[in-house]
């Protein structure tokens, strides 16, 4: 099943109406199922792995045991034959040849833990990147679905206030002015500021007797005389 | 992460906002829940935020089909697809037929991502609508 092209299907067929699902919801209670399985299947996977781990570590280390003995073994033989003891020297050689024989069950054992550790390793991976891909193709199956209902609460919830969404260059128009309403606001404000600022230096300025002084009745009749 | 939570912790921020926005938040009943989140002096493009198993989604409606110039068409559709990477933590989209700028977050982002997301699909709408608006009628 292939999500992606069926969403595209649907949403561009119009399956967009209230009510009707882009994938049905027994799809969606199926894909869901099957994302459980995949879990519970890496899950055995992943302890059948470690048992196999165990037994090829015990495996290894009993071949290492019996390596080791036929060594000891081979000593043993060498020596008898030095002390010309033939028939003991035979005794040892055939205790070497049943040694060797459980080494070679072990060593054919060891090899096959091996070969399942790899398998087993491989098909968990190969697990987990299906679940990840299952989990990803039903989250856009969900995103959809939820995109749809949102949608339809939204306008039903314009519809309901009689309301409509704007045109997008209006909204933005209104927008700016408002912006726009604030910004003269602010400045206004910070004139206004400024202004009182400016004013209570003159103030204090005139009353030093420093820069331009008030008109007085005084000072025209002074201007008027010196004509 | 619920609708709600976003709603009373938006509700609240008043002036300990870390955005200098201020927000009014309005749940819109429906088969799921949709909060309809309106910036303050930006209410004709608000964003409405929905939450779904694993992520929360934020939607602004930009302009309809009726609205583009239809001659320009793919020519505003090429450019959008050319602003998709650049414009911060927003996509653009379609849903039905409207474009939209959206963003997805994960459901364990904090009410502090959250609103900056928010502002930063509010502040891209209004670019996007003003940079495109040749292509509008």
């Amino acid at each position: 099943m292939n999500i992606f092209r069926k969403i595209i299907t649907a949403v561009r067929g119009g399956a967009t109406e209230a009510g009707e699902a882009i994938v049905d919801a027994n799809s969606t209670r199926i894909f869901a199922q099957e994302i459980r399985d995949s879990e519970k299947h890496i899950t055995i996977a992943k302890r059948d792995l470690t048992t196999v781990m165990a037994k090829q570590m015990q495996t290894a280390r009993e071949l290492a045991q019996l390596q080791a003995s036929i060594k000891e073994h081979e000593g043993y033989a060498m020596q008898a034959l030095n002390q010309g003891n033939e028939p003991l020297a035979i005794e040892v050689a055939e205790k070497i040849a049943e040694l060797e024989s459980n080494a070679a069950d072990q060593q054919q054992a060891n090899e096959s833990f091996l070969n399942s550790i790899d398998r087993l390793k491989e098909l968990i991976k190969k697990s987990e990147r299906k679940l990840t891909e299952y989990k990803r193709q039903l989250t856009m199956v969900k995103t959809t679905e939820s995109v749809q209902k949102a949608t339809s609460a939204i306008s039903d919830n314009f519809t309901a206030s009689n309301s409509k969404l704007l045109n997008a260059k209006d909204s933005l128009e209104r927008i700016k002015q408002k912006q726009a309403m604030f910004d003269d606001k602010l400045q206004a404000a910070e004139q206004l500021a400024s202004e009182n600022t400016d004013q209570s230096l003159k103030n204090k300025l005139q009353d030093a007797g420093i820069g331009a002084q008030q008109n007085s009745a005084q000072s025209v009749l002074d201007r008027l005389k010196n004509k | 992460m619920n609708i709600h939570t976003i709603a009373t912790h938006l509700n609240k921020l008043a002036d300990d906002t870390e955005t200098g926005f201020n927000f009014d938040c309005t749940p819109i009943n429906g088969e799921i829940d949709v909060l309809q989140v309106e910036i303050i002096d930006r209410e004709e493009i608000p964003i409405f935020v929905s939450i779904s198993d694993n992520q929360i989604l934020c939607i602004a409606y930009l302009w309809g089909e009726d609205e583009i110039k239809s001659e320009l068409r793919a020519n505003m559709m090429e450019a959008m697809l050319e602003m998709n990477i650049p414009m911060p933590l927003s996509s653009f989209a379609k849903v039905e037929d409207k474009y939209v700028v959206f963003g997805a977050l994960s459901i364990n982002s904090s009410l502090e991502d959250i609103e900056l997301e928010l502002v930063t699909l509010s502040d891209n709408s209004l670019e996007v609508i003003s940079e495109m608006d040749s292509y509008l009628n």
